[in-house]
C-alpha cells in the first residue's frame, strides 16, 4: 500500500510532463483569433513522415516547416479552410486527420453507421427468438434450431 | 439450415482472402502502403525559382524548361536513397537527352558541391532550396523523389525512394513517348 502512492505520483508525473512538453516552441501570433486558428489547423493535420503524429506534436523537420507554412498562411488572414486546401493540393487528403467524405471515402465514413446497423438486425432477430422460446410452443424451437 | 454458422464461416473467409490478397500485394510490390500519392499528377507543374548551386550568381527556374520535357529530382547529401539512386541517374543522364533537374533540398551547399565533384554530376542543373520551401509546393515528403514534367507543363509521374535504370525504362520513358517527346 504505502508503495503504490509514490509510484502513482511519479507515473502521474512523468505523464503530466510528457503532455506540459510543446513541439512547437514559436511565439504565438498578435491575434488571439489567428492563433486560435493555427493551433487547431497543426492538430488537424498529419505529419507526413510519422503518419501518426500531428503537425503540433512531431518533431520532425518537415513537420516544422509545414508549421511555419501553416503560420504564414494563417497570418496572410487565410480561413481554415483556405490553408487546408493549400496543403491538399500538395499532399493530398492524406494530410487531414479527417478526410473528405467523396467517393473513395464513402465507406470509411459510413461502416460505423452500417456495423450498428447488421448489430442491431442481428440483436432484434436474436430478441425476437428468444421470445418466441418463452410464449411460443416448443415445437418451433425443435424443428427449427436443433442439429439434424 | 446452418445458415447461422454458414454466414460467421463465410465472413471470415472472405475476411481471410482479402488480407492474404492485400498482404500478397505489398510483397510482390504491386501496393505499397507507406506511398502516399501524389494530387499533382496531370496538374501543371509547380513554379520555383532557385540560385543555382554551382554558379551561385544565376538562377534556376521552372520558366527555363517550358516547351520540354524535364525531370525533377530531389535530393540531399544527408539522404541514404539519394546516394543509392546516384549511380542510376548517371546512367539515364548518359541515355537521355531529357534534362535532371535537381533541387538540393535543406543542404549544405558546400557538401552537395563537394558530393557532385566525387560522385559526378547527373544533373543539368541543380537548384538549392534550404528553407524547404519548393519541396513543400511540390508535395515532397522525403528524399529522393523524382517528379516528370512533360512537354505540356504537367506532372505527369512521381517516383517516391531511389531511382533505378528499370524504373526509368518502365514507367517514365513510356510517359515521354505517349506525350510525344523521345527521351533519346
Amino acid at each position: 500500500m504505502t508503495v503504490i502512492r509514490p509510484l502513482a505520483t511519479l507515473m502521474l508525473g512523468i505523464l503530466l510532463a510528457v503532455a506540459a512538453h510543446a513541439v512547437d516552441t514559436e511565439v504565438p501570433l498578435a491575434d488571439p483569433v489567428q492563433q486560435e486558428r493555427y493551433e487547431t489547423l497543426i492538430h488537424e493535420l498529419r505529419c507526413l513522415q510519422c503518419r501518426s503524429q500531428s503537425l503540433a506534436d512531431s518533431e520532425v523537420d518537415l513537420a516544422g516547416e509545414l508549421r511555419s507554412e501553416v503560420r504564414r498562411l494563417v497570418a496572410e488572414g487565410k480561413s481554415e479552410a483556405q490553408v487546408k486546401a493549400f496543403l491538399t493540393a500538395r499532399y493530398g487528403d492524406y494530410i487531414l486527420f479527417r478526410p473528405p467524405l467523396n467517393e473513395r471515402t464513402w465507406l470509411l465514413w459510413l461502416a460505423p453507421a452500417l456495423l450498428l446497423l447488421g448489430g442491431l438486425l442481428i440483436a432484434w432477430r436474436v430478441v425476437r427468438h428468444r421470445t418466441g422460446l418463452v410464449s411460443g410452443d416448443p415445437e418451433e424451437f425443435d424443428a427449427g434450431d436443433r442439429e439434424p | 439450415m446452418k445458415l447461422r454458422f454458414f454466414l460467421p464461416a463465410a465472413a471470415v473467409a472472405v475476411l481471410c482472402a482479402s488480407l492474404w490478397y492485400g498482404l500478397n500485394a505489398i510483397r510482390g510490390g504491386q501496393y505499397d502502403p507507406q506511398l502516399i500519392e501524389s494530387p499533382l499528377i496531370g496538374r501543371a507543374a509547380p513554379d520555383f525559382i532557385a540560385e543555382n548551386l554551382l554558379e551561385p550568381a544565376q538562377q534556376v527556374a521552372r520558366s527555363q524548361f517550358l516547351g520540354k520535357p524535364f525531370v525533377l529530382n530531389v535530393w540531399g547529401t544527408w539522404c541514404v536513397g539519394c546516394r543509392e539512386e546516384h549511380g542510376a541517374l548517371l546512367a539515364i543522364a548518359k541515355e537521355t537527352d531529357v534534362p535532371i533537374v535537381g533541387i538540393s533540398w535543406k543542404d549544405d551547399r558546400q557538401l552537395a558541391r563537394d558530393w557532385l565533384a566525387q560522385l559526378g554530376n547527373p544533373y543539368h542543373v541543380v537548384g538549392v532550396d534550404p528553407e524547404g520551401k519548393i519541396a513543400i509546393n511540390w508535395g515532397v515528403y522525403g528524399a529522393p523523389e523524382s517528379f516528370l514534367v512533360g512537354a505540356d507543363g504537367r506532372v505527369l509521374h512521381k517516383r517516391i525512394g531511389p531511382m533505378t535504370l528499370d524504373i526509368w525504362h518502365q514507367d517514365f520513358v513510356p510517359l515521354l513517348k505517349k506525350t510525344g517527346s523521345s527521351p533519346q
